[in-house]
């Protein structure tokens, strides 16, 4: 969609979600500092675009899986502020009951199939939604977020020739942050465009830029359309830029401020938010509105968190299995 | 009577046609037939949506298949052989058995991995492994390993009915094996352990390709007055922890039988098993035969040389009873 389809709502409606999704995460990083939030914590600050974008082009039928740093696909997915901030809490009112943390966010409802942790080891997972899709008759298709780092993983092309080969319904989403972890891409990638991989398995690909959430969602919407209609699987490589270090642990030695502060001149939100003024569709008050509405949904969430029962120990060895049996029954 | 081959294939077909939702995918299971022939003609009566032939990417299509089993599917992933399913573990270990889990119990995964184990057939070290216990010892797999050609039948279909993910190890050498199979039975109880002979002088227990071996050395120990009984453990995972203590409080003796290697195996699990549930019901140091500490060679003589033997099995027996 373009701007003027989008309407003055409809990018309000985008604009909110990717300042949810900042002020969400700059919460997160304070409350790591207080150790309420322990383990990994990868934040998506600066990647906003892509998770809206793409999100908002989707149907509740269609799959969702993400990587380790998917707060930000959570978000948009609708899992909740609340139940996504208690789970980085490790408390029972997370989505994951506190089981899974930061990187392991679901909801089954919303086919959000995780906040998945070795780096592609979801790829071949979305071409199995896929499949089940496609043999079932359901006319979804299954959308899996990785980065750059993920395109070395044997697993990467494995996916790439099964979903071209069976012509399965999976857009490939690639957030291309130009570091795996804090390999560069230039030392990690022999041809560092990495939409030209897709084109070996004759998978439609394109470079998107990723700091426009207005051309994600076009380019998603036209991707998963035509995956929708039978034409098999498309892939986007959407070009973005982490403004945070990797994860709380990184000392980023890696990377020169002055690339970091070039990158946050193209910051999605102030992006955004400057179209939409010169559109006349946002002034001072709106925004400080959006703000407010913002602010007061983290604030709920951390007290929703706060709030929120740790799960019993004797649960412990709950959902190991769906059901027990042989020697096991009877057991936990 | 029917072959152990036929005995899997015929579950299949039986799941296949009972339950639109079962599908098999795996390398050269279609055209070819499978490798072990297995799916042979499979193909022509399922078409070739059902039967997937995939290509050499051992852990793609096992996480399509992972990810199918999410999406609703109940798959069946043949792994041509569990060397092979070294290259899936990651998707078996991160993804099958940890997502239900992972995801506070929202996302099951029931889905039937089948794949080959063993060594005899002098295909070498690469091709011969018994890695049964690196699956077994993964919390949210199950594990089979079937013996006789009923269970072959069986265990597939118990497999099938199964919400969880369920790993089945069939012994390379037991396809060829005949013996009787009832198609229209309701399948047995996969998940507990079965005597094959009684004893009441010693048990042996064992599963899947060392079975016969087992009841060579339980005729041989006849010959001699000894008495042992023959314990099938069929699941790997869960152990039948009660009917291995049942037996050895009957007996008093055990000695495990197992292709897997000694260290850290499951030889070591099924004897501390023993000890924590019936250490004062013993009279001997419970005996283990298993393949000796090596890759598996190729030369015939080599290869039998590592791999347990029956006269090792009776001469362990015969230790046992000294005390």
């Amino acid at each position: 969609m373009s701007l003027d389809d989008l309407g003055r709502d409809g990018a309000h409606a985008l604009l909110r979600e990717m300042l949810l999704i900042r002020r969400f995460e700059e919460k997160c990083a304070e409350l790591y500092t207080q150790q309420k939030i322990r383990g990994f914590l990868h934040l998506y600050i600066g990647e906003e675009a892509i998770a809206v974008g793409a999100l908002s082009a989707l149907t509740a039928d269609d799959n969702v899986l993400s990587t380790y740093r998917e707060h930000g696909h959570a978000l948009a997915r609708g899992l909740g502020a609340g139940p996504i901030m208690a789970e980085m809490y490790g408390k029972a009112g997370g989505c994951a009951l506190g089981r899974g943390g930061s990187m392991h966010l679901f909801d089954a409802s919303r086919r959000f199939y995780g906040g998945n942790a070795i780096v592609g080891g979801h790829l071949p997972l979305a071409v199995g939604l896929a499949l089940a899709d496609k043999m079932l008759g359901r006319k979804a298709v299954t959308a899996c977020f990785f980065g750059d780092g993920a395109t070395a993983e044997g697993v990467f092309h494995e996916s790439l020739n099964l979903a071209a080969l069976w012509k399965l319904p999976v857009l490939f989403l690639c957030e291309n942050n130009l570091y795996a972890m804090g390999t560069a891409i230039e030392l990690h990638a022999a041809d560092t465009e990495i939409s030209r991989r897709p084109r070996a398995f004759g998978i439609p690909a394109e470079r998107v830029d990723g700091m426009d959430v207005v051309a994600v969602e076009r380019a998603v919407r036209y991707a998963a359309e035509a995956a929708r209609e039978g034409e098999g699987p498309r892939f986007l490589e959407l070009m973005t830029y982490r403004f945070r270090a990797h994860s709380m642990y990184d000392a980023e030695l890696y990377r020169s401020k002055a690339e970091v502060q070039r990158w946050k001149e193209r910051d999605p939100i102030q992006l955004f938010e400057r179209a939409l003024r010169e559109r006349g569709w946002l002034d001072d008050d709106a925004r400080a509105r959006v703000e407010n509405d913002v602010l007061g949904e983290v604030e709920a969430a951390v007290r929703f968190a706060e709030e929120s029962p740790w799960e019993a120990l004797e649960d412990l060895e709950k959902h190991v299995y769906v059901r027990r049996v042989g020697a096991d029954e009877g057991g936990a | 009577m029917a072959t152990f081959r036929e005995a899997i294939r015929s579950a299949m077909r039986q799941a296949m046609r009972e339950d639109p939702r079962v599908f098999l995918i795996g390398e050269d299971v279609g055209h070819y037939g499978g490798a072990f022939a297995v799916s042979r003609g499979l193909l022509e009566e399922l078409g070739p949506e059902r039967i997937r032939d995939a290509p050499l990417s051992e852990a793609g299509f096992t996480g399509a298949g992972i990810g199918a089993a999410i999406g609703g599917m109940r798959p069946i992933v043949e792994v041509m052989t569990v060397n092979f399913a070294l290259l899936a573990l990651d998707q078996i270990l991160n993804n099958a058995a940890t997502l239900l889990h992972m995801s506070g119990g929202q996302v099951s995964v029931p889905v039937v991995f089948r794949m080959t184990t063993g060594a005899g057939k002098q295909i070498a070290a690469q091709h011969s492994h018994s890695l049964e216990c690196y699956f077994a010892h993964i919390p949210g797999l199950k594990c089979l390993a079937p013996a006789t050609v009923q269970d072959a039948r069986d265990m597939v279909l118990g497999a099938l009915a199964d919400p969880d993910p369920v790993c089945i190890f069939e012994h390379a050498l037991l396809y060829n094996l005949e013996g009787a199979l009832d198609e229209e039975a309701a399948p047995a109880d996969p998940w507990r352990a079965a005597v094959r002979r009684e004893g009441r002088d010693l048990t042996l227990a064992t599963y899947g390709g060392s079975l016969g071996k087992c009841l060579d050395a339980a005729a041989a120990l006849a010959a001699d007055g000894v008495e042992a009984e023959v314990l099938d453990l069929r699941s790997l995972r869960p152990l039948d922890r009660p009917a291995i203590a049942a037996s050895v409080e009957k007996t008093r003796r055990l000695v495990v039988v197992d292709e897997g290697w000694r260290t850290g195996g499951l030889s070591a699990e099924i004897i501390t098993s023993a000890l924590e549930s019936s250490f004062y019901a013993l009279d001997a140091v419970p005996r283990r035969v298993c393949t000796a500490e090596v890759p598996i060679p190729y030369a015939k003589h080599m290869e039998e040389h590592a791999l347990p033997k029956v006269a090792e099995i009776v001469a362990a027996a015969k230790e046992a009873l000294r005390g």
